[in-house]
């Protein structure tokens, strides 16, 4: 074998091979434990800055004036609940029925028009919605508000629901429809109690993930809900969030400001934790693409 | 009417009381089981679909429109040269869109440059390399990434990577790469370079959960064909994986950009928001995204808060157009795999 030149030639080769394989394997692995890196990073970092100001004031009292230590961020955990709550009132039903036309009738141009906007509505960065809802709320009623908040969560809710209920309900074998029609329901009854109903518990899964990701949205409320120092609960009015108050607490230039920021971003990070692990270990994910 | 009618009786009726009765037995039944109501229900159900998906496509027409409406002044006053006046001054209340889109694009591209290659190997790795079990949990870590608030990760921006750049990489840099134009400068900490490496780390989970739908569409036999033929694993995933999946992974960078081209929050904490064009990538700069939610509560002038609508306007054709683009790519592929199998 050594005598051959060609075969010390192949087995050069062979080596040089078996090193590109080993050597691009190992990059793999190398990019995937960077990202994870980062992700426990950004957790750990989270966790061991924010642990030791997540306390019961931080949930029971209101932020004190710049100098005070302490005081918490009530106003924007309820300026949150408040917003989430009525965006997801909106857009939870609005995405519902156009997931619903789009797997139940979405045949031709129209229902293609429709699935597209759908597609283009759910890239459009949210900011582009926050502007848009200053310019078509807060301009005419000349003031900024939770109500204006809430649309702009909504917009952003209606088509990550609406492609997920149409996902979804495209999962529901057709001669399940056919039972229904042939024992003599109407359409209408068999879409709402049979389709919908079967694919229930999934479309609650999907519809908690459009809340966890809604919940952090910061940039979009910075001008349709502004902020609030103070504890309201109004719709009229400008109202707290978490994101925006931990952005506002982020840049500020104090350091017990900056210590209560990482206390909400904790807080907002658990949350949206808790809703990925409930929809993962409770619902079976069932749905593809979900994100 | 068939030959075979099996009923004594039936044979006796002519044709004509046939038809007849089996019309009368229709109406019956339609009758009984078909009630108006039913057909108006549904009819009804029907409507409020229909309405509510309208309403959809008019609210993504209305965005374009209420945006154009709303930018018309800046578009009257200076026209649409304005996106090639490179000075944006609000103290003077001159704007020129140039650097906020220069600095849009720079930052995202920089973003997918470096996510790219780390989306692509967590692709491969948990589709090709990793057993099934590690994999879903590498899956779900990284979708997890996606699901941090975007402020989050500009707080972390602020506090954790900033002052790592500051401290130890940039003058690194610096001192080792200068010669490079973009490598100069003091080292803010803050700026292009900062808000690419978080935009990468944002965009990562989209550029390879789309990319490692792509790979688990192409058949296993192409593979097993690949190693058949003495292929070693890489050789494999070259040849019968990524060379297949080409156009695949294209449209999931593609919708990485889109997703980097509007991010803001993160953006805006670490990009330094200097509405400048400088060579230099650890120079503070601006997107169009972070002069928004930087300027339009502060703005007081009709020109500055109009300039600010255009510059959304614009932000709102740039992403439409990237993204569907992305969408015409991925729908092509995944429709052409499912004719396929």
């Amino acid at each position: 074998m050594s005598l051959n030149p060609l075969g010390d030639f192949t087995r050069l080769h062979y080596k040089r091979r078996k090193a590109t394989n080993i050597l691009f394997c190992s990059l793999m692995v190398v990019s995937t434990l960077i990202v994870v890196l980062a992700l426990g990073a950004v957790f750990g970092y989270v966790l061991y800055k924010g642990l030791p100001a997540f306390n019961w004031p931080f949930f029971t009292s209101l932020p004190k004036p710049v100098g005070e230590v302490g005081g918490g961020m009530l106003n924007a955990i309820v300026g949150s609940l408040i917003m989430v709550s009525l965006g997801g009132l909106i857009g939870v039903p609005w995405g519902i029925l156009t997931g619903v036309y789009l797997s139940e009738y979405g045949r031709g141009k129209f229902a293609s028009t429709v699935r597209f906007s759908a597609n283009m509505l759910s890239s459009v960065p949210s900011i582009i919605l926050g502007l848009f809802v200053y310019v078509i709320l807060v301009k005419p009623m000349h003031r900024f508000s939770a109500l204006s908040g809430s649309l702009t969560l909504a917009i952003i809710m209606i088509p990550t629901i609406a492609r997920i209920t149409e996902e979804l309900l495209k999962l529901v074998p057709n001669h399940i429809r056919e039972a229904g029609l042939a024992l003599g329901l109407p359409r209408w009854k068999v879409t709402l109690r049979i389709v919908l109903r079967g694919s229930f518990s999934a479309i609650i899964t999907g519809v908690m993930l459009a809340v966890a990701r809604v919940s952090g949205e910061t940039a979009p409320l910075l001008f349709t809900a502004l902020n609030n120092q103070f504890l309201q609960f109004r719709l009229d009015q400008p109202i707290s969030s978490l994101p925006v108050q931990i952005y506002t607490y982020a840049i500020s230039p104090f350091d017990d400001w900056n210590r209560q920021a990482w206390a909400g971003a904790y807080a907002l990070i658990v949350f949206v934790f808790l809703i990925n692990l409930i929809t993962r270990v409770i619902f079976k994910p069932t749905v593809k693409g979900l994100n | 009417m068939s030959p075979s009618v099996p009923i004594g009786d039936v044979r006796s009726l002519s044709s004509g009381t046939l038809i007849n009765s089996t019309k009368k037995a229709t109406k019956l039944i339609r009758n009984f089981t078909l009630k108006r109501d039913v057909h108006l229900a549904d009819k009804i159900f029907f409507l409020g679909l229909l309405f509510t998906s309208f309403l959809t496509v008019i609210l993504l027409a209305s965005i374009g429109l209420f945006l154009y409406l709303a930018s018309e002044k800046a578009i009257a006053a200076s026209g649409w040269q304005i996106i090639f006046r490179s000075l944006w001054d609000p103290v003077r209340d001159v704007y020129g869109v140039l650097p906020v889109l220069y600095g849009t694009l720079v930052s995202s591209l920089l973003g997918v440059i470096f996510a790219v290659p780390l989306s692509l190997g967590i692709a491969l790795f948990t589709n090709e390399l990793a057993p099934k079990k590690l994999a879903t949990i590498v899956g779900f870590l990284v979708e997890l990434l996606a699901a941090i608030p975007s402020v989050v990760y500009g707080l972390w921006g602020i506090f954790v990577l900033v002052p790592l750049l500051r401290g130890s990489i940039q003058p690194f840099l610096i001192e080792n790469l200068g010669f490079l134009p973009i490598f100069t400068g003091p080292a803010y900490g803050v700026g292009m370079f900062t808000s690419g490496l978080i935009l990468a780390l944002m965009i990562t989970p989209t550029i390879s959960s789309i990319s490692r739908e792509v790979f688990r569409a192409i058949p296993h036999s192409q593979r097993e064909a690949a190693l058949a033929l003495g292929a070693t694993r890489w050789e494999m995933m070259r040849l019968s994986v990524l060379k297949s999946a080409k156009a695949g992974v294209f449209g999931a960078i593609i919708l990485g950009l889109g997703r980097a081209l509007g991010e803001t929050m993160a953006v805006t904490m670490v990009i330094g928001n200097r509405a400048e064009i400088v060579a230099s990538l650890f120079a503070p700069a601006q997107t169009m995204a972070s002069v928004i939610a930087n300027e339009y509560t502060e703005a007081t002038s009709e020109i500055h808060l109009s300039t600010l609508a255009f510059v959304g306007l614009l932000l709102f054709m740039v992403t439409f157009l990237v993204n569907s683009i992305a969408h015409l790519i991925i729908s092509k592929i995944t429709k052409k795999h499912t004719g396929t199998f």
